[in-house]
């Protein structure tokens, strides 16, 4: 193993230029040095004005997405001694607009984000007083997963669609939805399908997969988006082939919920 | 607004210039999984080749012997055989990578409130699948 890598580096300095180019560091390359270690040292030790966003180190944060190699990585969790001699290439993710050298703009994410409503909504809350709104494991593993996500963005940087139609509302946004959608507490699936279910939502993915694969959370949000697409459909199906019969199936569901939280 | 010391950089009001790439048009090109992804998508092409065939061929039949076998005929030209060999490579392709697709939309939960594993699910389409093509080719060759 090389006791040293090569790593070109995109830089994007907007007072200077107008395009991205690359410059090439030498770094130390022990077998623990992740690809951040090797950016941390440009930094503090060959050349101070490199930006790059980091933070927690450990896969927690999701704050050091980079493309490395021209795969959508988290920087911390990407080993430099896994590209043997390299050299190896790092770039901003892709399909954002550039800030500064490996700095992205994520403002349009972080809108799609509250666009879906991600949060728990009730048709009524129960008082205080009659306690928390008590969840089974088996209730929580329907959702579970897709609670896991970072907010990396290492998925919308992976999706094709995303880069080609950015009103694309995009795979960790509607996994986020289908979070709230499966959580036995929360009501709010129809005004979240009203948001998704048109083309900028879940039918604007051609189901490339690619969020999926990308994912260090193991979230799978082209599943979330398939199932969303699925259960938007039987909900079209069954309000055109028995309107009156999914409305009172609706209210029945609705009863039974109420008196089930009543007995618990 | 241009700042004079330095020409080239270009500030907005609160911020400098963000850089919005453009996505290439050979987009699909970068990597495989991509590749395989614009496969996927052409391959709806030749199942609409086959359901066309599988129409001519019907309407052939329902007519007479004589346009039947002219059917034949004109199946056994090179460029015909070629695309069905085409057609039937994308097809299989098709089937394989819908029915592994098939449990990230499915989740099917058994008796008693367990999911059931998506290679389960796949499993089942398979198995699906065979038991259909043997009932056609019992049909075909001498049911």
């Amino acid at each position: 193993m090389a006791d040293r890598i090569v790593m070109e580096v995109a830089r994007y300095r907007p007072e200077d230029t107008n395009e991205v180019t690359f410059q090439q560091f030498e770094v130390p390359c022990p077998k623990d040095w992740v690809v951040l270690d090797g950016l941390n040292y440009v930094k503090d030790q060959l050349d101070g004005t490199l930006s790059y966003r980091w933070s927690c180190r450990m896969g927690v944060c999701g704050s050091c997405g980079m493309t490395v190699n021209g795969e959508p990585k988290l920087t911390c969790a990407t080993f430099l001694s896994d590209y043997g001699a390299g050299p190896i290439r790092i770039e901003p993710l892709k399909n954002f607009p550039i800030v500064r050298d490996l700095v992205v703009e994520i403002g349009d994410f972080m809108r799609k984000l509250v666009s879906v409503k991600p949060w728990i909504i009730r048709d009524e809350e129960k008082p205080v007083a009659q306690g928390e709104y008590l969840q089974t494991p088996a209730e929580l593993d329907e959702y579970k997963q897709y609670s896991m996500c970072i907010n990396c963005m290492l998925c919308y940087s992976a999706c094709p669609i995303y880069g080609l139609e950015p009103g694309f509302i995009g795979p960790a946004a509607i996994a986020l939805a289908q979070r709230y959608n499966l959580d036995s507490r929360d009501h709010g699936s129809e005004e979240r399908m009203d948001i998704l279910s048109h083309h900028e939502g879940i039918w604007g993915c051609t189901f490339v997969g690619e969020c999926t694969e990308v994912c260090p959370k193991h979230v799978d949000p082209a599943g979330a988006i398939q199932r969303y697409k699925l259960s938007a459909s039987l909900a079209w199906l069954k309000s055109f082939v028995a309107p009156r019969g999914a409305e009172q199936e609706e209210e029945e569901e609705a009863q039974e919920e109420e008196t089930k939280e009543a007995a618990s | 607004m241009i700042d004079p010391l330095r020409p080239h950089a270009v500030y907005h009001d609160y911020h400098p210039r963000w850089l919005r790439r453009r996505v290439s048009t050979y987009w699909w090109l970068e990597r495989w999984p991509y590749v395989k992804f614009i496969l996927r998508e052409i391959s709806s092409v030749f199942v609409a080749w086959f359901v066309l065939y599988l129409i001519l061929l019907l309407r052939a039949m329902n007519r007479n012997a004589v346009a039947y076998q002219e059917f034949l005929d004109w199946s056994t030209r090179p460029w015909v055989l070629l695309l069905n060999v085409i057609s039937a490579f994308f097809i299989v392709f098709h089937s394989i990578t819908w029915l592994n697709l098939a449990p990230k939309a499915m989740v099917v939960h058994a008796p008693g409130g367990r999911r059931v594993p998506p290679t389960v699910i796949a499993l089942s389409n398979y198995a699906a699948l065979v038991v259909a093509s043997v009932l056609v080719a019992w049909l075909l060759l001498g049911g």
